[in-house]
C-alpha cells in the first residue's frame, strides 16, 4: 500500500500548458473515437472496438477503486454481469414480444412452465430495466461495501470475498438453468429499444453510444480526481489511521468509491449486451473479474487513461493473439502481469514519468 | 440417522480436502500477508507427479506412497523459486502478490498443457483405496475419502510439531508474530520466508497427490479450490493453524448439509453469505494474533 503516485490537483499556480492538457486530451479522445475510428474501421472492427471499449468503462471504475482508492476490486465481473444480465432480460423479453411469444425462446426450450419468472416480470419495462443495469450493481456493492468496510476487514481479505462473489454468482447463474439460461447465458438478442441489430446501422449507433458513455464517465472521473473527495481517496488509500485521527471515516470514502465503480461496470455490462449479442456466467467468473482488472494493471491503474487505454490494448491483443496462438497468448498474459505488476507498479503510463524524472536528474547531475 | 451421518461424512471429507489445501496457504499468508494464487497450481504439480510416477511405478500403492515426499519436494522447490524470484520483492505491496502470483499461475497453467496435454488426465487408486467401508446401520464410508481425511490430519499434526517444537517453527512463528522484532533479534527473516514457502508449497504438492483420488487430474483443477481454500484461511484467522482446522470442516459440512437440502450453487451462494455475517462478528477471522496494531 504504499504506492505513491503523484496526484492531480491543479492550483491555479500551475502553467497553462499543464492545465490545458485534460481537456486537450479530452478534446481529442473525442476525435479520435468519433471521427477517426468510424471512418477508417470497417462495421466488423468497429463492433470490436465497442466490445473493448466497454471493457475501458469497467476500468474507469477500477482506476478509481484501486488506482485512487487501494481497494482490490477482483469482483468487478459481478457488477458487469448484473448490469448486462438486466439489459439483457429486458431485451430478450421485447424480441419475444415481438414475436407475439410470451417467453423467451430459452425458456420454452426447457419447458418449466408457461409463466415467467415473478423477478423477471418487472425487466419488462424499459424504464425500469435501465434503472437497474446501475442501481442493482450499486446497490449489492454498498451492501457488501458497508458490511465490510464498517467492519474494517482488511484489504486481502476484501480481495478474497469480492472474487468469492463473482464464483458464487457465475455457480449460482449456471445452477439456475431454466430462468437464467445456464451456461450459454442470454443470448442471440436481436432487437434493441425496437432497433434491429442486425443492421449496421444500428451497431455504429451503439457504437457511438459506447463511446460518448466512455467519454462522459472519464470526465466525470478526472472531475472527481481532482475534488476534495478524491484527494480524501488517496489519502485513504496511503494512511487509512490519520485519515481516522482526522475526524473522517475512512469506511464511507471507500464505500463511495466502490459504489460508483460497481455503478459503471454495470453500465458496461448493459452497454456489452447490445454491442456482442449475449450475456453469459462465463463473462463475469473469477478469471474474466481478474481480467478486468489486468487491463488497468497494464496501463497504470492511478492514472485514468492509461487504465482506459490499457484495457483496450489487452483486450484487443486478447482477440487477436489468442485465436492465432492460444499458447503463446497464455505465456504472454503471465508474462505481462508479472512485469506490469511486480516491476512496474505504475503500469506503462508512468514510463513517461519515470523517464522524464531520468533526464531531469541526467541534467541536473542528481543521482536518481 | 444414516443420511445425517453419510451427509456428514461427505461433509468432513470434503473439509479435509479444504483443510490440505489451506495448510499450505495459511502458512504463506501468515508468514508475510502474501495472497499466492499459484498455490492452486502447485496442487495441479502435486497431482501429475503422482501421475507421472505411476507411469513408471507399476504398484498403484507404491507409487501413492512415492508420490506423496516427491510431490512435497517437487511443489515445495516450485514454492521457494517462485518466493526468491517475485514474492520477496513485493514484501512491501502484498496485495499486488495476488495479481502476480495470478500471472504465474496462469503460465504453470498452460505448461501443463503443453507438456501433458489439455484433456484431463486420470491415475489408478491402490485397490486398497478403491472400496468401501460399512461400519453398520447403512453407513458407507469411502476407502479414499478416510485416506485423504488421516493425510490431512497427518499434515496438520506434522506441521504442528514443526511449528512447536522445532528451531525453524519457532523462527517461524516469530516472524509471523513481529517481523522487525524477530529480523532485529538476528533471524534471517529472508531465510525463514522461503523455507515457509517451501513448507507450504509442499503441502499443496501432497494435497494435490490426495486430490488424484478423488477428482480428475487437469490443468485446471487448482483453480476449482483456490478460492474455497482462501475463504477458509479468512474466516479461521490468518496464520492460524487451529481456525483453519475448524474453518474447513465446519464449511465442508455446512456446504454437504445445504448441497443436500438445496442444490449445489445455492449452497455455494449461502455460503458465501454465511462468511461475510461471520465476519460481521468477526471481522479478523475465528482466532487472531493479539497484534498492537490499529488494522
Amino acid at each position: 500500500m504504499t504506492t505513491t503516485t503523484p496526484t492531480a490537483v491543479t492550483p491555479a499556480s500551475v502553467p497553462l500548458s499543464e492545465r490545458l492538457r485534460a481537456p486537450m486530451g479530452f478534446a481529442l479522445g473525442a476525435v479520435l473515437l468519433f471521427g477517426v475510428a468510424p471512418l477508417v474501421l470497417s462495421d466488423f472492427r468497429l463492433s470490436l472496438l465497442a466490445k473493448y471499449l466497454c471493457y475501458a468503462i469497467v476500468a474507469v471504475g477500477v482506476s478509481l477503486a484501486w488506482g485512487r482508492g487501494g481497494l482490490m476490486v477482483l469482483g468487478q465481473g459481478v457488477f458487469f454481469g448484473l448490469g448486462g444480465y438486466a439489459m439483457a432480460m429486458h431485451l430478450k423479453l421485447a424480441d419475444a414480444a415481438a414475436n407475439g411469444e410470451k417467453l423467451p425462446d430459452f425458456m420454452q426450450l426447457y419447458g418449466t412452465g408457461d409463466a415467467l419468472p415473478w423477478w423477471w416480470k418487472p425487466f419488462a419495462d424499459p424504464a425500469f430495466a435501465l434503472a437497474m443495469t446501475v442501481l442493482l450493481p450499486m446497490a449489492v456493492a454498498a451492501l457488501l461495501g458497508f458490511l465490510v468496510f464498517r467492519r474494517r476487514v482488511k484489504g486481502a481479505y476484501f480481495a478474497i470475498l469480492s472474487q468469492a462473489l463473482a464464483a458464487a454468482l457465475s455457480i449460482w447463474l449456471i445452477g439456475q438453468q431454466a430462468t437464467t439460461g445456464g451456461t450459454n447465458g442470454l443470448t442471440d438478442i436481436q432487437g434493441f429499444f425496437g432497433y434491429s441489430l442486425d443492421d449496421p446501422v444500428n451497431q455504429r449507433t451503439v457504437y457511438f453510444i459506447i463511446a460518448a458513455v466512455l467519454l462522459l464517465l472519464m470526465a466525470g472521473a478526472r472531475q472527481l480526481f481532482v475534488s476534495r473527495y478524491g484527494e480524501l481517496l488517496i489519502a485513504v488509500r496511503d494512511s487509512e489511521e490519520r485519515v481516522r485521527f482526522l475526524g473522517y471515516d475512512p469506511a464511507n470514502v471507500k464505500i463511495v468509491a466502490y459504489v460508483i465503480a460497481a455503478g459503471m461496470a454495470g453500465l458496461a455490462g448493459a452497454l456489452f449486451v447490445p454491442a456482442v449479442g449475449i450475456i453469459s456466467p462465463a463473462l463475469i467468473g473469477i478469471v474474466p473479474s481478474i481480467g478486468f482488472v489486468i487491463g488497468a494493471a497494464v496501463g497504470g491503474r492511478a492514472s485514468l487513461v492509461g487504465a482506459v487505454l490499457g484495457a483496450i490494448a489487452v483486450a484487443w491483443a486478447q482477440s487477436t493473439l489468442s485465436d492465432a496462438f492460444p499458447a503463446a497468448w497464455t505465456y504472454l498474459q503471465g508474462l505481462l502481469f508479472v512485469v506490469a505488476v511486480g516491476f512496474l507498479p505504475g503500469g506503462l503510463a508512468s514510463l513517461g514519468a519515470l523517464s522524464r524524472r531520468r533526464t531531469r536528474n541526467r541534467t541536473t547531475g542528481e543521482t536518481a | 440417522m444414516t443420511v445425517i451421518l453419510n451427509q456428514s461424512f461427505t461433509g468432513i471429507s470434503i473439509g479435509a480436502v479444504l483443510l490440505l489445501i489451506a495448510l499450505g496457504l495459511t502458512l504463506t499468508f501468515g508468514q508475510m500477508g502474501v495472497i499466492n494464487m499459484a498455490h492452486g497450481e502447485f496442487i495441479m504439480a502435486g497431482a501429475y507427479t503422482t501421475y507421472v510416477l505411476q507411469k513408471s511405478i507399476s504398484s498403484a500403492g507404491v507409487s501413492l506412497l512415492v508420490a506423496l515426499p516427491v510431490a512435497f519436494v517437487v511443489a515445495g522447490a516450485m514454492g521457494a523459486l517462485l518466493e526468491w524470484l517475485l514474492i520477496r520483492r513485493l514484501y512491501t505491496r502484498p496485495l499486488d502478490t495476488l495479481l502476480v502470483t495470478w500471472g504465474v499461475s496462469l503460465m504453470l497453467q498452460q505448461l501443463a498443457r503443453d507438456i501433458f496435454g489439455a484433456p484431463n488426465v486420470q491415475t489408478h487408486a491402490p485397490d486398497l483405496l478403491t472400496g468401501n467401508i460399512s461400519p453398520g446401520g447403512g453407513i458407507t464410508l469411502a476407502n479414499s475419502r478416510l485416506f485423504i481425511l488421516g493425510l490431512a490430519l497427518l499434515c496438520v499434526l506434522a506441521l504442528t510439531l514443526i511449528l512447536r517444537l522445532t528451531p525453524l517453527g519457532r523462527r517461524i512463528r516469530a516472524v509471523v508474530q513481529n517481523r522487525d522484532l524477530a529480523e532485529v533479534s538476528g533471524i534471517a527473516t529472508g531465510q525463514v520466508d522461503r523455507m515457509t514457502f517451501f513448507i507450504g508449497s509442499g503441502l499443496a504438492g501432497v494435497a494435490g497427490v490426495g486430490l488424484t483420488l478423488v477428482g480428475p487430474i487437469g490443468p485446471t483443477m487448482g483453480t476449482n479450490y483456490i478460492v474455497d481454500a482462501f475463504l477458509v484461511v479468512v474466516v479461521g484467522g490468518i496464520g492460524q493453524l487451529k481456525g483453519s482446522v475448524i474453518t474447513a470442516f465446519a464449511l465442508g459440512v455446512l456446504q454437504s448439509v445445504l448441497e443436500y437440502s438445496t442444490t449445489v450453487s445455492v449452497a455455494k451462494v449461502i455460503v458465501l453469505v454465511a462468511i461475510v455475517a461471520f465476519l460481521q462478528w468477526r471481522p479478523q477471522g475465528l482466532y487472531t494474533l493479539r497484534t498492537r496494531s490499529l488494522a
